[in-house]
């Protein structure tokens, strides 16, 4: 299939993985921040091209497993309302929370809907006008400005049956909170594709001058991948650290403006609980107080509850890409796709579940 | 159809009295004509002979009409294709729905009459069945269950349990077109497609290719979960390692842009119309001919083979050239969120 095919073609795949293979020696350790990425990498098998001496690591980039048991316990607060109908997107269906998941109180009654698009939230709520629609929005710098204008339509077409309970969150604080630890060793971060489509490289460009580390914006076919980390072992050879875009195609270097005017005007950055990292400075978004009518969590006063994560369950650590979910006690034996322990077996995008289907 | 003045399904057309009676006499016994079913009696009297197989599956697909085919279409094929999967020659079907009040009636005589045409195609004869019809949202307008028997020739024995290390593995055309269409049907994605079900009774593509070979170990339809699934279940039957390459996999085009779109995997997406076939390399060229001069097997094509194993699995050779593990499918497949 055209504009498919050339990105997988086998030839190019080669000629890529012959030039990696000739940066062997030092152990090099690449991390990715996006679960697209990581589905992507388990699924093409590219690991398998690689000299030992790199080494993929995946970190926090799947948003749904980012997602605090907190807040996870309050979204199913929330789905314990009478007449009140949560949208989410499918991923969050079967993240356990401390007591149950969506999933599984959706058995018992509660009206929960899987959407493809926030929009399809906003029809929902336009639908049930005797019903309370709450939207879950869980996602990165991709995904807010498409919430950012669902709440603003909301608001312009006064709409009062309709919020959203925002999680969202922002990858450059992440990634910087993650070298801050120093617990591993990051000589180079493949950066998010279809986030980047959206901020530029200017949201990363602090991450290369005082972290010294490459950021190379990457696309997600194979010879995106391989070409990507091409760029950034020939930057850690030069001992030079920028931020380069591989995604020409889909990334300019100052990102989508009207996104990023869409963002400011509806949200404002806030500290946020990243599970694995606990609270980040001003790393995640919350709707600015002209949008309090559509924050969820004034509209039923939902109160952050003291949660802890899962006994054994090592997906923080997993996140933070301090162990691989082989080093978990609890994976493939007593946590899998269908007895959950976190999110990171059962987000779609999670490096367990990833694991779990492709390596095991 | 002359109801009275009923455009609508009643609850009385469920209650055995006079609209039921009205149903049987003017809309399904003339559409399934059959002496047997005509009788009217409490059960259907067969005469079978030799080993025989019997199966029932229950259809709630929604929506019911879809493109490439329908709830009853569906109800016909499929129960007819698990009786053809174990070499069996399909001869008679039951077929029981359960309606939803204020049905149209035009709606259940279009699904009455694909099914009369879909037992024709197939050869078999619907000699038994029941309606009932409960209250309004009881049910999502209408529940087919099918149940199905057929004879199986001497000589024939295939199972999910015998595939060979050596076997080669052919599909007969394109995957994922089924679930694709029900998908784009639904509209819960927005998303405009030209794709159809593959919806067909697959029991004389069946016949023909037993003339060709009688060393055909394993067939399975690839329905619900997908070819990965089906896969993975007979690599545990029979214990043995199933390699496919992903070069080799038949995916239209349009499936497969639906499928990069959504950020699903057509490997694990429900086919109506699809069977897996392993027979020993001897054999495969033989199968793999006969399969593409039949209307429903031109795209077929050699997808994989069967390894001896320790351990039981699917492996997928992917299409630049590394190896990943195929594993069943697990909950419902869902769109990703970025």
């Amino acid at each position: 299939m055209k504009y498919i095919d050339e990105f997988r073609e086998k030839s190019i795949v080669k000629n890529l993985a012959s030039q990696i293979s000739k940066f062997s020696g030092l152990q090099i350790n690449l991390m990715e921040v996006c679960g697209t990425h990581t589905m992507a990498i388990f699924r093409s098998g590219i690991k398998q091209l690689l000299p030992q001496n790199i080494n993929l690591i995946s970190g926090p980039g799947c948003p749904v497993c980012v997602t605090s048991q907190s807040d996870i316990d309050s979204m199913l607060e929330l789905a314990s309302i009478k007449n009140l109908i949560i949208a989410t997107f499918g991923d969050m269906l079967k993240v356990p929370g401390t007591k149950s998941s969506l999933e599984k109180i959706r058995s018992s009654g509660s009206d929960i809907r899987a959407v493809y698009s926030p929009l399809d939230a906003l029809e929902i709520a336009k639908e049930n006008k005797n019903k309370e629609v709450v939207f879950l929005a869980v996602g990165f710098e991709t995904t807010a400005p498409i919430i950012a204008s669902v709440v603003d339509d909301a608001r312009r077409l006064k709409i009062k049956n309709f919020s959203v309970y925002c999680c969202h969150k922002l990858i450059p604080p992440a990634m910087a909170a993650l070298l801050a630890t120093r617990e591993i060793k990051i000589h180079g971060f493949l950066c998010p594709g279809h986030v980047s489509s959206i901020i530029g490289t200017k949201a990363y460009q602090f991450i290369a001058k005082e972290f010294k580390i490459p950021c190379v914006i990457s696309g997600f076919e194979p010879t995106d991948i391989l070409e990507t980390i091409l760029m950034l072992l020939k930057q850690i050879a030069k001992n030079a650290a920028s931020v380069e875009i591989q995604y020409k195609r889909a990334v300019r270097p100052e990102g989508n403006i009207p996104a990023q005017e869409m963002l400011k005007r509806v949200f404002l950055p806030c500290d946020a609980d990243w599970r694995g990292l606990g609270i980040i400075p001003k790393s995640g978004l919350q709707l600015n107080p002209a949008y309090d009518k559509f924050d969820a969590r004034l509209k039923f006063q939902i109160k952050p509850s003291k949660t802890t994560e899962p006994k054994n369950c090592l997906c923080g650590q997993v996140l933070r890409g301090v162990k691989t979910p082989v080093q978990c006690k609890l994976f493939a034996k007593a946590c899998n796709p269908e007895n959950p322990y976190g999110p990171c077996m059962v987000s779609s995008e999670g490096t367990c579940s990833a694991w779990y289907k492709y390596n095991r | 159809m002359s109801q009275g003045h009923n455009e609508k399904i009643l609850l009385a057309h469920g209650s055995g009295g006079k609209l039921t009676h009205c149903l049987l006499k003017e809309l399904i016994f003339p559409a399934f004509s059959n002496p047997i079913l005509e009788k009217a009696e409490d059960a259907a009297i067969l005469d079978l002979k030799g080993k025989t197989a019997f199966t029932t599956d229950s259809f709630v697909v929604q929506p019911i009409f879809f493109p490439g085919g329908d709830i009853g279409k569906l109800a016909v094929c499929g129960t007819v294709n698990d009786l053809a999967m174990m070499g069996a020659k399909p001869l008679y079907l039951t077929a029981a729905c359960i309606v939803e009040e204020g049905l149209e009636i035009s709606v259940l005589e279009r699904i009455i009459r694909s099914m009369a045409k879909a037992a024709q195609e197939a050869g078999v004869k619907i000699v038994g069945g029941d309606l009932k019809v409960v209250e309004k949202n009881a049910c999502d307008k209408i529940f087919i269950n099918t149940t199905g028997l057929g004879s199986i020739p001497k000589k024939v024995n295939i199972s999910g349990g015998n595939a060979r290390p050596g076997d080669i593995v052919i599909i007969n055309g394109f995957i994922g077109e089924h679930a694709a269409a029900i998908m784009s049907a639904r509209q819960d994605y927005k998303l405009k497609t030209s794709i159809k079900s593959d919806c067909a009774s697959l029991n004389h593509l069946i016949a023909e290719l037993l003339t060709k070979s009688n060393n055909i170990h394993v067939m399975r339809d690839p329905t619900r979960g997908g070819v990965a699934t089906t896969l993975n279940e007979i690599a545990q039957q029979s214990n043995v390692e199933i390699q496919l390459e992903e070069n080799q996999l038949p995916i239209s085009d349009p499936v497969r842009g639906f499928c990069e779109i959504l950020g699903i995997d057509p490997l694990y997406m429900a086919n109506e119309g699809k069977v897996l076939i392993f027979v020993p390399e001897k054999d495969s060229r033989k199968v793999l001919s006969a399969m593409r001069k039949h209307p429903l097997g031109k795209k077929a094509q050699i997808i994989g083979k069967v390894f001896r194993s320790a351990a039981p699995r699917v492996l997928l050779r992917t299409s630049i050239g590394s190896t990943r593990i195929m594993d069943m499918l697990t909950g419902e497949q869902l769109p990703r969120i970025c």
